[in-house]
């Protein structure tokens, strides 16, 4: 059948494959451009050593970036703390983004139906939350977490004001997961008996794991990319954290911070964006890589 | 009942995590409680004195022990707001004290110079204070007009409001409506990527960031002002005419570890840490 | 209803879940409210959109406080950056479902994951340093309404794509068994089948899309040259509400502040407009002619 291409097939079939390619080539082309402005931090300048270790010496210079402090306003030294710090605010974010943004998602897909008021305007509200500019979320973080509630410039109220942020990604992508279980499955288990706490857990979320994870991941880039929500409530202290109520300052801060703000930051701003991304590919492999293995132990209780 | 491993796992990492901040929370609050008052000191506004005074803290901390010097951005008005409502022990403002802030203690530690700065390849070498007002009022839209090329001129402005375009409007007398930009910037380090990548650029930026920048190998050249070099020398010794002050401001007369650490940041103890985020000590 | 204790727990704890996520835009729209309310009070609704100029920083009588060149950049470059996002995003999906091979779908899925991470201040940096250069040498001053649907579409693409792919992933299986069975091409499958029958997932994808695009401040700051002035080409320079806000907060006092938190308001307000909008037309889609 392959033989008989109309024009519009072929027109089809060229563009399925050229936007993949052109968005890969802009996206190879920022991420190599970082690379080769960043790796300048990890090359060894003028120095003594020879031979292997010539050779050792980037991966030293790459240790201590990830592990020393910031010097000389961030221009020099490492980036340790701030990997602390980024770390505990997304772990902050998270635990309270998944169980409120599951929740919201399982109602929505699960509990009411598609007319339902209640549902109509929770999932309205968080369309508009979701066009809410991060500047905002900033100063309203600022208002509610870091002033009303108390908890000053901390690690947990920017942490809060990122759950506010993502949740909206975080429900939508996983209500169109959890929409993706195929009916027939829920209806099956409503013949067989089973309380909806069972359908819930045992069909329908093992069944939609794949897209919460989409949603999850998601969720993690736009948390860990976030720089103006955080400046007004985790703060700009790049000090280690001793507890999440410390102020932190967060990876893609002091890149904004490096870039923009501290002359001849640059080299450390594009070397802190690299480790940023590198990162996020450990984060990503991570995830698709459990969700895989839950989906193939779930497979094979079956 | 059986909830698979995966449910099971989201479940698990939610309480744990909640407990460690519960955890940390005990901890935290318990050691607050504990300690005397006014070892933590609280300093937010202007993100251009806000690295400065991260490097100054961090010196102050270490010359007395236990004492944590916290610095947090969001801009002047924030540091006169918080300083204002006990949000901050100290804020930092990157221009003079307007008259309504009269009621705000204020601490010259440093001032910044601002210059015009130019894209390296752009063969004129100087513009008169007339050349620079009609371009930046949109009389002059062509470089050959001030003996450059046959090319529009492109005009990088500050937003509205920011220190620096109040230092430039006041210093050429032009009225900020008047101004007519084809670009619009806010932090120094934009301004210079700006004009650094358009050849036919012209904008004014901090001469301390210019200054590292150039010596970076960044191609734009600093515009003398009035036959006075754009230097941090000559804003030093006074005689670059365009220059903003960088305050600290309290609420009341400082006192205390407060008033050690204002102390502190004005001395010359902390010159090198100024000069070196390239801004003009004061003697 | 419910059989058990355990089902009535539950469907009690996701609705009290579900009412305070949707209870946080209740309270962000109080708190922009309430700190725009200064400018309110003191400035006429109508000089929003009659005054000369936008120069908020004096005080409100003599101030310009002109917003629609504001908007009217905001909604530019969004929707550039939507209509250029959504058809990449649905081909991206339409390949990773249907034309890779497993390992490059793989690979591709992964790499548009990483770009969804990646933080705005970096696009801007890039926008800044590669793209305004390039685009400046062509038409100066190279900030311009198009750097800035180039650097949003790259932006919000992850998010149109991810989405899209979730949402064709989720048409039963069946469908498309039945759609080999026929001996449809996968290119019909795709084109003729699975896509209309994805359409709601995918109009979600390209509203979160454009939602995204809307809020987004730090590359658009550094990349659309931020002039007050209504873009006669698609190389001039525009100003977005969320660039105003983050551009001028910093030194903002009184009435100027007071505006800006205007500008979030705008913002709310053209976003709501928008869902409405999309919510009515998916409506019509549905009950009208198949």
């Amino acid at each position: 059948m392959a033989r008989f291409k109309t024009r519009t097939d072929r027109v089809l079939d060229i563009c399925v494959w050229t936007a993949p390619a052109l968005v890969s080539g802009l996206f190879l082309w920022l991420v190599g451009d970082l690379a080769v402005r960043g790796c300048g931090a990890f090359w060894p300048g003028e120095s003594e050593a020879s031979g292997f270790f010539r050779l050792t010496e980037p991966l030293e210079l790459v240790i201590k970036f990830l592990t020393g402090a910031p010097e000389r306003a961030g221009r020099s030294g490492g980036i340790g703390p701030i990997l602390v710090s980024t770390g505990l605010i997304l772990m902050v974010c998270m635990s309270m983004a998944i169980p409120f943004g599951l929740g919201t998602a399982l109602l929505l897909s699960e509990f009411v139906a598609p007319q339902n008021r209640f549902g109509r305007i929770v999932r309205r509200s968080l369309d508009v939350l979701a066009g809410v500019p991060s500047i905002v979320f900033g100063l309203f973080g600022n208002a509610v977490f870091s002033q009303f509630l108390g908890l000053r410039f901390s690690i947990l109220s920017g942490g809060l004001t990122l759950a506010c942020m993502v949740l909206p990604l975080l429900i939508r992508s996983t209500e169109e997961a959890l929409n993706a279980v195929c009916p027939t499955q829920r209806h099956a288990a409503t013949a067989l008996g089973f309380s909806r706490w069972a359908t819930v857990f045992q069909i329908i979320l093992p069944q939609a794991t794949p897209g919460v994870v989409v949603g999850l991941v998601l969720g993690i880039g736009r948390a860990l990319a976030e720089t103006a929500a955080l400046i007004f409530t985790s703060g700009y202290v790049d000090r280690m954290p001793r507890s999440v109520f410390d102020s932190g300052r967060s990876l893609s801060i002091h890149i904004y911070d490096l870039s923009m703000n501290v002359a001849g930051g640059n080299q450390n701003a594009y070397a802190s964006a690299l480790v940023l991304i590198t990162v996020l590919a450990l984060i990503n492999a991570a995830t698709n890589w459990l969700a895989t293995r839950f989906l193939q132990r779930e497979a094979g209780n079956f | 009942m059986c909830i698979p491993f995966q449910i099971r796992s989201y479940i698990a990492l939610a309480c744990l995590l909640s407990l460690f901040t519960c955890g940390c929370g005990a901890a935290d609050g318990a050691r607050t409680t504990a300690a005397p008052r006014q070892t933590q000191i609280t300093i937010t506004g202007a993100s251009t004195i806000a690295p400065l005074m991260g490097e100054i803290g961090k010196r102050f901390e270490a010359e007395h022990p236990g004492i944590r010097v916290d610095v947090q951005t969001g801009g002047s008005s924030r540091g006169v707001a918080d300083a204002r409502n006990g949000l901050a022990d100290i804020g930092m403002v990157s221009r003079d004290l307007k008259p309504d802030e009269a009621d705000l203690q204020r601490f010259l530690i440093a001032r910044d110079g601002v210059c015009i700065i130019l894209h390296a390849e752009n063969p004129v070498q100087s513009l008169s204070r007339e050349q620079i007002i009609s371009i930046y009022t949109g009389q002059t839209r062509n470089w050959k007009a001030v003996g450059g090329r046959d090319a529009p001129i492109t005009v990088v402005n500050k937003a509205e409001g920011r220190s620096t375009l109040e230092v430039f409007a006041t210093h050429f007398k032009i009225n900020t409506k008047e101004i007519h930009a084809d670009v619009v910037i806010g932090d120094n380090e934009q301004g210079v990527k700006t004009v650094a990548g358009n050849p036919l650029a012209i904008g004014y930026v901090s001469i301390g960031t210019a200054e590292v920048d150039r010596e970076g190998g960044v191609p734009i050249r600093l515009l003398s002002l009035n036959e006075v070099e754009a230097s941090v020398k000559n804003v030093r010794n006074g005689t670059f005419p365009m220059s903003r002050t960088l305050n600290l401001v309290t609420k009341t007369p400082p006192e205390g570890t407060i008033k050690e650490l204002i102390d502190f940041a004005s001395s010359s103890k902390v010159h090198d840490l100024v000069k070196e985020l390239s801004f003009v000590p004061i003697d | 209803m419910f059989r058990s204790t355990r089902d009535r727990f539950l469907s009690l704890t996701l609705h009290g879940l579900a009412a305070v996520s949707g209870l946080i835009v209740v309270l962000v729209l109080a708190f922009v409210l309430q700190e725009s309310s200064p400018v309110l009070s003191r400035v006429m609704l109508s000089r929003f959109l009659t005054d000369g100029s936008w120069h908020p920083a004096a005080d409100a009588a003599e101030g310009a406080f002109n917003l629609l060149p504001i908007v009217v950049g905001t909604l530019l470059s969004s929707a550039g950056a939507v209509v250029l996002a959504t058809p990449l995003g649905i081909l991206s999906a339409v390949f990773i479902q249907f034309y890779a091979p497993l390992h490059l779908a793989r690979w591709y899925r992964r790499m548009i994951e990483l770009l969804a991470g990646i933080p705005s201040v970096v696009f801007g940096l890039w926008g800044l340093v590669v793209l305004v250069p390039l685009i400046a040498r062509i038409h100066p001053p190279g900030q311009s309404l198009f750097t800035g649907i180039v650097i949003l579409t790259l932006m919000i693409l992850p998010t149109v794509a991810l989405l899209s792919n979730a949402a064709m992933a989720a048409v039963p299986r069946e469908i498309v068994s039945g759609c080999a069975a026929l001996g449809l091409s996968r290119r019909t499958t795709a084109f003729l089948i699975i896509i209309p029958a994805a359409k709601s997932g995918l109009t979600t994808a390209a509203i979160l899309g454009l939602v995204r695009a809307i809020g987004e401040t730090m590359a658009v700051v550094m990349v659309c040259g931020n002039v007050v002035r209504m873009p006669g080409s698609l190389f001039d320079p525009i100003r977005t509400l969320t660039s105003t806000i983050a551009l001028e907060m910093s030194y903002a006092r009184g009435v100027h502040r007071s505006s800006l938190f205007f500008c979030g308001l705008v913002l709310l307000l053209v976003v709501t407009g928008l869902i409405a909008v999309a919510e009515i037309v998916s409506r019509r889609q549905l009950h009208g002619p198949v």
